[in-house]
């Protein structure tokens, strides 16, 4: 069941390309149809339809006729690359300004990165 | 598409109560809609109505274009199992199970074995001896297995425990994709059946006061958090649905949308914007604390 903030469906499709990029759904290979999404998570099936063809609309997932759908290729660098494009709002953005308000300065960031990189 | 449900301008008031007031509501095919609000707040009365088994005082409602009250072609596409739904005092479950089906020209066998196997429903007690859960686990047998066009569940929650509670979901969801159909389900568990729902409905003191896809219900209202100071600012010349104080510190949640000049003004004065809750809309709808609570004599809820 999902409790995060945004939109089911938008969750939803989050999950599935999570899973593509962590290789659990592998380009060429289907994924579980819209109906087992929403079983799975307990979510109306026009939701979970909705989520499916986020991904569709991106390209990450395609339809093959009769069977169901299916991850494109190339969809885990597509997925990748829109994360790193996002890394900078969802996760810089944040830390930093956490830093600022616990008056962290940017040399004591880069030194904490580097002690978490290669810890003692 | 002919709407399942069809609506217009209906009232019902027992003697001086009115338990709808003015009601209009559309459901389309094939939606599963979730109709929520405070006890008494006419939840019980719109789905009496349109299972034929309770008359408008003034206003329409039909069920897939048909009026449905002593209309059998209308009656055998609707299934609808009050919450307190009473038994014979002999009755057993299979006395129930035999029955059933005759009202049900769609029922299935299967999704009752299934659904009595898992509720654990005892065959040889009594059903007047039955726990709350235990009626509840039989009005969801009888409202998933008739796989009426129409199906509407009145508080199925009640007294089930969480694994009846997911297997509930569950079969609802598979049935519902293998036959289509319209679902009205009224509940408090708000958090916990909203992900079923496409449209959602919010009725309080007999009136509709939300309406729409279950997408949009970020879009009815939002709360902001901060300094009273800050949030009497921000809140002024805006709807206040809901407000609490703690300290120095008020939550008010505003109906509308935060757009980006509120949102720009709220960061200055050190507020936060978050979205509210579905859960939060139906407590921030069904508080009025300019009108005093009236008790509704003889409101069926």
């Amino acid at each position: 069941m999902f409790a995060g903030e945004g939109p089911i469906f938008q969750q939803l499709a989050v999950e599935i390309a999570e899973n593509i990029v962590a290789g659990i759904y592998p380009e060429e290979t289907a994924v579980p149809s819209a109906t087992d999404f929403a079983v799975f998570h307990q979510i109306n099936p026009a939701t979970a339809s909705k989520g499916v063809n986020m991904l569709v609309e991106i390209g990450v997932l395609y339809k093959k006729r009769g069977v169901g759908m299916f991850v494109a290729t190339g969809a885990r660098e597509v997925l990748r690359t829109r994360r790193r494009e996002e890394f900078r709002t969802q996760y810089l953005q944040p830390l930093l300004q956490e830093a600022t308000v616990l008056d962290i300065t940017a040399g004591e960031l880069h030194s904490m990165i580097d002690d978490e990189k290669n810890p003692a | 598409m002919t709407d399942a449900i069809d609506i217009r301008s209906m009232s019902r008031t027992f003697g001086r109560s009115r338990a709808l007031d003015d009601v209009t509501l559309t459901v389309p095919v094939g939606s599963i809609c979730g109709l929520l609000g405070r006890n008494g707040a006419g939840k019980t009365t719109i789905m009496s109505i349109l299972a034929g088994q309770d008359r408008p005082s003034s206003g329409t409602a039909k069920v897939f274009g048909e009026n449905p009250f002593e209309n059998e072609s209308a009656l055998s596409k609707i299934s609808f199992v009050r919450d307190n739904q009473r038994y014979p005092d002999d009755y057993r479950l299979h006395h129930v199970l035999r029955i059933a089906p005759e009202f049900a020209p769609n029922w299935s066998t299967d999704v009752a074995a299934e659904l009595v196997d898992g509720f654990r429903i005892p065959e040889k007690t009594p059903i007047k001896k039955f726990s709350r859960g235990q009626l509840s686990s039989v009005a969801i047998v009888l409202g998933l297995a008739s796989r009426a066009p129409l199906t509407l569940l009145d508080e199925p929650y009640l007294g089930l425990d969480v694994t009846a509670r997911a297997l509930f979901h569950d079969v609802l969801l598979r049935d519902y994709t293998a036959h289509p159909r319209t679902v009205v389900l009224s509940t408090h568990l708000i958090e916990e059946s909203q992900a079923l729902f496409d449209r959602v409905v919010i009725v309080d003191r007999g009136r509709i006061r939300v309406d729409c896809d279950s997408d949009e219900t970020s879009g009815i209202a939002f709360t902001v958090t901060g300094s009273i100071e800050a949030v009497e600012r921000l809140s002024n010349s805006r709807t206040l649905l809901l407000s609490r104080t703690i300290g120095n510190l008020k939550s008010a949640t505003i109906s509308g949308i935060a757009d980006s000049d509120f949102r720009a003004q709220a960061r200055t004065l050190g507020a936060t914007v978050s979205p509210t809750a579905l859960s939060e809309l139906v407590a921030a709808f069904g508080t009025d604390a300019r009108e005093p609570l009236q008790t509704k004599k003889g409101a069926h809820e």
